[in-house]
């Protein structure tokens, strides 16, 4: 014994439970446009507040305001709008496929549409993404084929994977999206590798990493922020912190520091946090760190505020562990509606253009939808061959794998 | 005595293992407030309270890192991995040093830790849902593997494995969760209360590690398997009227071999099954004890049926799965070499 007493474990507990009170009065939110734009060669040391900030352009008028706002144009701010709108149409459609038995397993995005569907809008053709499963967005603000990812949902004789990989784990070399893994976290360090081998090269493209707050946990994220510091790589490390990994609140992964953006100032590496509800606010962060990356100038770590509205996939029910009107006490918002409100605002859009734009974008939904059912849902019609599963393991097949496709028979 | 799942009979397991112990600790990601994503340590932590049963954040090498450390001091720590697939960042952990640690020392350090973890397919859950990695462990000096096959064996077995004094790799074959799978993917499932092996005793009782089982008796052929497979292999004999004994195995590590031998040297035949990958599996360290110990018995060749030598795939996963229909062709093949 010491003079000191007993030890006892600390187990970081969320501040409700369900049946209590949603309270996100911890969470502080500064005003719309009160954090300042560093020049993006700021030293690191001279940003550190930004780690513990929000930076924001939407206030609640739905005005832009602040050094960070006014880089896009009417037209640029209406596609991220239609984008957003796109992918939580896509997310209703297939949450219903999937419940209709047509596929396995989905993930859906809800609330955080402006992280991807923004982000991707600071990219140019060549730049990666290695993106988690909750990434959709960057597919469909690159224009991707929807009925392509249908078709990957479903498992189908189209599926561009073959079968192979479980629902919503895409993979677009085109249209710079890596093949997502199953497995958290092992692309963070390789999106490191990639930007590495682009400086290498002497080439111009850059990497983007992404990965959520309950994931930050695994060593790879670690690895990679040693790596992405050392060697001054040519990559944005996003981290969505969504408040929630599945059952566990973001205070399991972060521990005791005060944000996940703050894990990044030990490697010396510039960290922002953003209201990642707000689709300019993550467009301008998204092209402040692009900019530091193309300039040779290293890597940022970025932290998107948001929330996870929906459940953390169709496996899951979140009334066991959090309140259920969580959500609507969430003080960031909706990011599709601050987009509506802000394009009204600046008198480009209006109830009945959202009306009809929402009308149309569930028009062409459906109709991608039927063109993928018409090639198979995962339990009926159209399938991958059996012979696909036995192909690509390896470039060219070897003698064991081909005397065992021929016991199977195919 | 009650009929339990298999999920409830694991509670059952820690449950009774946390009450007789204070020194059993539980923890892994989901583990705590929600009680597991197979909610296999659900209450737990409302009855032994968050210093005994608690959640972590997202890192399988943290988990089993730390519950080496805890082992090391002198606690039993029982600890989960959500999917066998998630366990690659623990292996280190796990093969360099809870598997070595008591070696390496001496004895002044020992490791008497459970990992467990789900296993197998059956469950559309594509690569990362559905690994079989027995053979991982198996290959590692230093660490025992078990693998139940149903509720009964699942408590005694966990109970053997929290209580021995060495790391034990505790793998649920998932799809056996909620019943006896029988390889028909296309038939209702039978829930474990219809089966005899749902019956579950109270309090608690050790399936000792090293006992295997004979599930069926018989004559013709010797079939070695464990986990969900021993379900198939049932079926496979049953709709092929081959009149096989069926083994199941129960640990792998260590390995009942006397009861494999005695068999083997009764029927003459052996077929071995599993559901990991055939390559280097562990049917391939079956099949070399059966040809060492029973070679001068033996009447036909020794046959393995497993998974293809590719990732488990999503949409083939009926045509990846060795079901019955694969295995009982093999059955029919052996009994006419
Ligand atoms: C290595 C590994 N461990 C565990 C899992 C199981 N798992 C899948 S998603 C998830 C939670 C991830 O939470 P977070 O990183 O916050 O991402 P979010 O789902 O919130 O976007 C867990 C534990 C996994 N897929 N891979
Ligand atoms: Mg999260």
């Amino acid at each position: 014994m010491t003079e000191y007493g007993p030890l006892k474990l600390h187990v970081p507990e969320p501040a409700v439970r369900p049946g209590g009170t949603p309270d996100f009065a911890s969470v502080r939110i500064p005003r719309a446009g009160s954090v300042a734009r560093p020049p993006v060669d700021a030293d690191a040391e001279t940003i550190r507040d930004l780690a513990y900030s929000i930076i924001r352009v939407l206030n609640r008028d739905g005005e832009a305001v602040g050094p960070w706002a006014g880089l896009l144009s009417d037209e640029a701010l209406l596609a991220g709008l239609r984008d957003m709108m796109t992918l939580r149409a896509f997310d209703a459609r297939m949450l219903m496929a999937q419940r209709q038995g047509k596929t396995s397993f989905y993930m859906q995005h809800m609330g955080e549409e402006a992280v991807s569907c923004a982000f991707r809008t600071a990219l140019l053709p060549g730049d990666m993404n290695f993106p988690t499963y909750r990434q959709a967005g960057l597919l469909i603000a690159a224009g991707h084929s929807l009925v392509d990812m249908m078709c990957q949902i479903y498992s189908n004789e189209k599926d561009p994977l073959k079968g192979r990989q479980l629902p919503v784990l895409y993979s677009s070399k085109e249209d710079g999206f890596f093949s997502v893994s199953g497995n958290l976290a092992t692309q963070y360090i390789q999106a490191v590798g990639w930007a590495m081998a682009s400086a290498i090269k002497g080439d111009t493209k850059i990497a983007v990493a992404w990965i959520g707050d309950g994931s930050t946990a695994e060593s790879d994220f670690h690895a990679a922020l040693v790596f992405a510091s050392t060697y001054k790589a040519p990559v944005v490390l996003n981290i969505v912190n969504n408040q929630w990994a599945i059952s566990t609140f973001q205070g399991i992964a972060r521990g005791g520091s005060g944000t996940f953006a703050a894990r990044g100032l030990g490697f010396g590496i510039p960290a922002l946090r953003v209201d990642g509800n707000d689709y300019l606010a993550v467009h301008a962060v998204a092209c402040w760190a692009a900019e530091r990356a193309r300039r040779n100038l290293g890597p940022t770590l970025v932290e998107h505020v948001t929330y996870r509205v929906g459940a953390h996939s169709t496996s899951d029910d979140p009334a066991a562990y959090r309140p259920k009107t969580e959500s609507d006490a969430w003080p960031l918002g909706d990011p599709v509606i601050r987009l509506r409100n802000h394009l009204t605002r600046r008198g480009v859009w209006s109830e009945d253009r959202h009306r009809q734009t929402e009308a149309e974008i569930m028009d062409t939904i459906m109709a991608a939808q039927r063109e993928a059912e018409s090639h198979g849902t995962l339990h009926a019609g159209g399938r991958p061959s059996m012979r696909d599963m036995f192909e690509g393991v390896y470039a060219k097949m070897p003698p064991h794998l081909r005397r065992q496709r021929q016991m199977a028979g195919v | 005595m009650a009929r339990k799942t298999m999920i409830e009979a694991i509670r059952d397991a820690m449950d009774v293992m946390m009450g007789r112990d204070d020194d059993v600790v539980v923890f892994g990601e989901d583990v705590g407030f929600f009680g597991g994503v197979f909610r296999a340590t659900q209450g737990l932590q409302a009855k032994y309270g968050t210093r005994r049963c608690f959640d972590t954040p997202i890192s399988e090498l943290g988990i089993v890192g730390v519950a080496v450390g805890m082992a090391a001091y002198g606690l039993r720590p029982c600890v989960e991995i959500q999917f066998a697939d998630y366990m690659y960042p623990a292996y280190d952990q796990i093969v360099s040093e809870a598997a070595r640690l008591r070696y390496r020392s001496n004895g002044q350090f020992t490791c008497p830790l459970v990992v467990r973890m789900p296993t197998g397919g059956g469950i559309f859950g594509g690569q990362t849902h559905s690994q079989s990695p027995e053979a991982l462990f198996t290959h590692v000096c230093g660490l025992k593997t078990v693998v139940p096959s149903n509720p009964a064996d699942a408590k005694g077995l966990l109970i053997a494995a929290i209580e021995d004094p060495d790391p034990v790799i505790f793998l649920e074959p998932k799809r056996l969760y909620n019943g006896p799978f029988d390889g028909h993917h296309d038939r209702p499932v039978t829930p474990w209360s219809n089966h005899e092996l749902g019956e579950v005793p109270e309090g608690h009782y050790v399936v000792p590690l090293g006992t295997s089982a004979i599930r069926r008796e018989g004559s013709a052929l010797t079939i070695l398997a464990y986990g969900s497979m021993v379900h198939v292999a049932m079926t496979a004999a049953a709709e092929t009227g081959v009149d096989a004994e069926i083994i199941d195995l129960r640990t792998l590590l260590p390995l009942d071999l006397h009861a494999i031998q005695a068999s083997v040297r009764k029927t003459g035949r052996c077929v071995i099954v599993h559901e990991a990958t055939l390559t280097s599996g562990f049917g391939a360290e079956l099949s070399a004890l059966v040809q060492e110990t029973c070679f001068y018995h033996l009447e036909a060749p020794v046959v393995r049926v497993a998974g293809w030598d590719t990732p488990y795939p999503h949409a083939q996963e009926w045509d990846y799965f060795p079901g019955p229909g694969r295995v009982g062709r093999a059955l029919l093949e052996t009994m006419a070499a």
